[in-house]
């Protein structure tokens, strides 16, 4: 989606939307303002303005958050922003979820989408203009009421005032003049200078109702006469169902059916999110979860391998033919075969120069191989969604990512058009990518359909867990060239995992190196694999960067300063063309570490041992410093510095909040995460197996700062995961003398050493 | 099935339901109190977390047949208006992200400060490593719960 089309699209929408009463709270907002510090009384007229914002008589107004909310606190920052250039007092700010409306929000599939950290980055233009061209409609009607030119009128926290005849008029006031003045093609925004409330830390909007737990949730989710439903799903990856017999727990308490569902109608085509390792499954449904629960152990169910097969999916790279083996898989088996594979010649994907014979003439060659398991997302709150099938009409709510895209998926399979489909987003208790893959409602939908009344389907954590859609496996080996004098002559990367490689073959240190190799590599496997924060880049970071490191080291460089120079080369002389960072940001958020940390000047603490990172993703920069102490073997964090470049922060305080836990998610998958397969059965299906980090292990501070510019919003949910990874390794090096390629670092060990 | 009379947040509650239903279940399918969350199912993760008496308790293995008479807290109990110390300390450092496990790490938090007003970090980092946190706000509660605390 274009600036410029995404402008033309909002004004045509916004057009459509304006004048008219608009009533309706949902069932999951009372009337608390933005705040979090007073109940706003209800105005008794609402006033549509777009897609963004309503304004009541008495001067409250509401502002529609367009995206769903996993954490990132979007529910808060993207209403900041209408508000900024509506000026309009916070306290006075009403904050709702949207509906699903491609209509109303465009941008086809991705129109409300959370993920890829592209919330504030794409909806940073849409919401300033929803703001001002309401602003602007109400200057309007106050020049239109008092005779005088629109451009002498002002606007400060909901007023509007003309100072030469001293009329004033609060935002209530006008607002039904307003709502019927036409809609500016191309309202006036702020300066960035004037930002009132943008960049001024506000405090989340739901934190009120989460502390005093009001339901916000999927899970949470309820109607009259809803049913629970749970499903039982093949134990093991390449295993299918061959038969059920659901005799006992048909005859269980409470129980009102067991049946079977089909995953996608025969000939569908596959979408990228349509990840879904099982075709079929066995539901069962209920009065209540516990006794679903009970019924579902009674299930005598067969299963079978499946047959090797081929499908054709539709990528952001148009259609790809996707081959699925048959056979278990297990997790010994991927490290031996990435190992192999690695050993081997891959795709070059990227050549600068002549590497080959660089290497030929090296005086020195370092070579080092990094490898990490598949991850579980494992969301707080297990897949869930509730789903009414009325005829041909579906109403399904729940939480999601990527409602614009299963939309399809529900309608294909249901063989209804996407306008009888009705999509309310709930709160999601976590995402980290898993939720883009929302396959769940289209099981929630097959099974209300199937029992003719409203279904909560509910996956318990064994079934999220094993019914993953992963991070995939990966394995990366870097290679550096260097003459007699340590002078770095080449650098060769070869990545691959199953089933995608890790590698971005454009970012840093391609660009900054004359003689520069990438190489790809795959291999296909039956586990389903999709985003988990910070796609790719969560893995190839951390080895990039201890590579670096070590690489510094030998070159006998302070790792900051190396990488400044590296830099210093991509931005005065790049080499090749297609290098995808800008290499003065990325040196920034590096200076700003060093400063912020002390770096080389300060000295670190008897017994301190520090790692840095940096890295590019998700058009932000981030940088990390990490400090930590050795107890008994096994690590202490005691402080991370972070620098990140993110451009304007809407949010400070919640943009350092979400820094801080990816910071710790970083630590706690370094260490101990991973999701292992024998004969194609996760070995982890609960939290007393798999290790998700916890607060003794967590950082004792994190310290987070932020380059202060003028450029327009880029992501943020996942820039800071990746480099941490990096800086962890980097300082376990310095406490222990011994690297670590293999994630995780710590797995079962009790201590390092 | 059998009918047990509970006291909840100060209320006789009656319900009827498997005796070896999970509190967790009575409470979100049968009470529809969904502050109390589900997460694990087997006392791992602390998302389901209430209070029998002054006492924090995992309530997804807490079977209704053994609370009797005693005073069950649920997160909607644990003050009138929201204004206990810990859901204040929580709402001053802004700590949730997702929100999801932050009932059952403020009632955990909340037991220990009722046990132990003031806790050191070692003590904090004790009693609340039976509560995960996916978003990894760990930094945000310990300062919450140290606010609490006074």
């Amino acid at each position: 989606m274009t600036a410029s089309n995404s402008r033309r699209t909002f004004l045509k929408n916004t057009l459509l939307a304006s004048g008219g009463l608009v009533i309706g709270v949902n069932w999951l907002t009372g009337c608390q303002n933005a705040s979090s510090d007073a109940a706003l009384t209800m105005p008794k007229e609402w006033f549509n303005f777009n897609a963004y914002l309503k304004i009541g008589e008495n001067g409250v107004v509401t502002i529609f958050t367009p995206n769903p909310e996993f954490g990132q606190n979007v529910m808060t920052s993207m209403p900041m922003i209408v508000a900024e250039e509506l000026d309009v007092d916070w306290k006075n700010v009403l904050v709702e979820m949207a509906p699903f409306d491609t209509v109303k929000f465009p941008g086809g599939p991705f129109g409300q989408f959370t993920g890829g950290s592209r919330g504030i980055m794409s909806k940073w233009e849409p919401l300033r203009n929803a703001g001002a061209a309401a602003k602007h409609m109400l200057k309007e009607a106050a020049a239109q009421a008092w005779q005088v030119p629109a451009a002498e009128i002002t606007t400060s926290a909901g007023v509007l005032k003309h100072e030469k005849s001293g009329k004033s008029a609060g935002y209530g006031e006008m607002a039904s003049a307003a709502a019927k003045i036409p809609v500016p093609e191309k309202p006036t925004l702020k300066e960035i200078k004037d930002f009132k409330l943008i960049s001024q830390s506000q405090k989340n909007v739901r934190g009120k109702e989460i502390v005093t737990g009001k339901p916000l949730f999927g899970v949470d989710y309820k109607v009259d006469g809803m049913l629970i439903a749970m499903i039982a799903q093949p134990p093991a990856f390449g295993m299918k169902l061959k038969s059920v017999d659901d005799s006992a727990a048909k005859a269980m308490p409470g129980i009102k059916d067991v049946f079977t569902i089909k995953a996608y109608n025969d000939g569908y085509e596959k979408n990228m999110f349509d990840v879904n390792a099982f075709p079929e499954l066995v539901a069962v449904v209920g009065n209540s979860t516990w006794e679903v629960m009970q019924a579902k152990k009674a299930l005598k169910i067969e299963w079978e391998p499946i047959a090797a097969y081929s499908e054709t999916v539709a990528g952001f790279a148009g259609k790809q033919t996707v081959n699925v083996p048959a056979g278990l898989e297990s997790s010994t088996d991927h490290h031996a075969k990435m190992e192999a594979l690695a050993a081997k010649p891959g795709k070059v994907v990227r050549r600068n120069g002549d590497p080959e014979a660089a290497f030929k003439k090296a005086a020195k060659v370092i070579e080092r191989s990094y490898s990490c398991p598949h991850l579980a997302h494992n969301c707080m709150e297990p897949m869930n969604f509730f789903a009414d099938v009325k005829g041909d009409k579906v109403k399904v709510a729940g939480p999601l990512q990527a409602p614009g895209i299963i939309e399809g998926t529900l309608a294909a399979r249901m063989g209804i058009p996407v306008e009888n489909i009705e999509i309310e987003f709930t709160r999601m208790g976590g995402g980290f990518g898993r939720r883009a893959y929302s396959h769940y409602l289209v099981e929630a939908a097959l099974i209300s359909q199937k029992v003719n009344a409203p279904v909560k389907l509910m996956y318990s954590r064994e079934d999220d867990m094993a019914n993953g859609v992963y991070r995939p496996a990966y394995h990366a080996v870097y290679r550096a060239a260097l003459d007699e004098n340590n002078q770095l002559l080449a650098f060769h990367v070869k990545a691959g995992g199953i089933p995608e490689s890790p590698l971005h073959a454009d970012r840093f240190p391609a660009g900054a190196i004359d003689n520069y190799l990438a190489e790809d590599w795959k291999m296909d496997s039956n586990i389903t694999v999709g985003a988990f924060r910070a796609p790719r880049s969560n893995f190839i970071a951390g080895a990039e960067q201890s590579f670096l490191d070590e690489l510094a080291e030998a070159m006998g460089k302070d790792p900051i300063e190396f990488r400044l120079e590296l830099l210093k080369r991509a931005k005065e002389n790049p080499v090749g063309e297609k290098n995808d960072y800008d290499a003065a940001r990325y040196a920034g958020v590096l200076e700003l570490v060093r400063e912020k940390s002390g770096w080389g000047k300060t000295p670190v603490a008897a017994g301190v041992s520090r790692g840095v990172a940096a890295y590019f993703c998700h058009a932000s920069y981030a940088a990390h410093v990490l400090d930590l102490t050795m107890e008994n073997g096994k690590p202490v964090v005691q402080k991370v510095t972070s620098a990140i470049d993110c451009g304007i922060v809407v949010n400070p305080d919640a943009a350092a909040n979400m820094t801080e836990g990816a910071v710790t998610d970083g630590i706690g998958n370094a260490l101990y995460g991973e999701m292992t397969f024998k004969a194609g059965a996760p070995d982890k299906t609960n939290f007393d197996k798999y290790r998700i980090i916890r607060m003794s292990e967590a950082p004792k501070a994190i310290d987070v700062h932020f380059v202060k510019n003028e450029i327009a919003p880029t992501g943020m949910g996942e820039p800071p995961f990746p480099p941490i990874f990096g800086a962890l390794a980097n300082a376990l090096y310095k406490a222990t003398g011994k690297r670590v390629y293999r994630q995780p670092f710590l797995g079962e060990r009790a201590v390092m050493g | 099935m059998a009918n047990f009379t509970l006291n909840i947040n100060g209320k006789q509650q009656q319900v009827d339901v498997d005796p070896a239903t999970p509190m967790l279940w009575v409470l979100r399918d049968h009470l529809n109190l969904v502050g109390t969350k589900y997460g694990c199912g087997v006392a791992q993760c602390g998302a389901c977390t209430i209070h029998l008496g002054d006492v924090a308790m995992r309530s997804c293995q807490l079977p209704v047949s053994q609370v009797g008479n005693q005073a069950v807290t649920t997160i909607e109990g644990l003050s009138e208006n929201g204004d206990h110390p810990v859901q204040k300390a929580w709402l001053e450092h802004d700590v949730a992200q997702c929100g999801y496990c932050q009932s059952g790490q403020i009632m955990n938090a909340a037991a220990l400060l009722k046990a132990n007003p003031k806790p050191s970090d070692a003590e904090i980092e004790g009693a609340m490593n039976g509560n995960i946190c996916r978003c990894a706000t760990y930094v945000r509660i310990k300062a919450a719960i140290k606010s609490a605390a006074g």
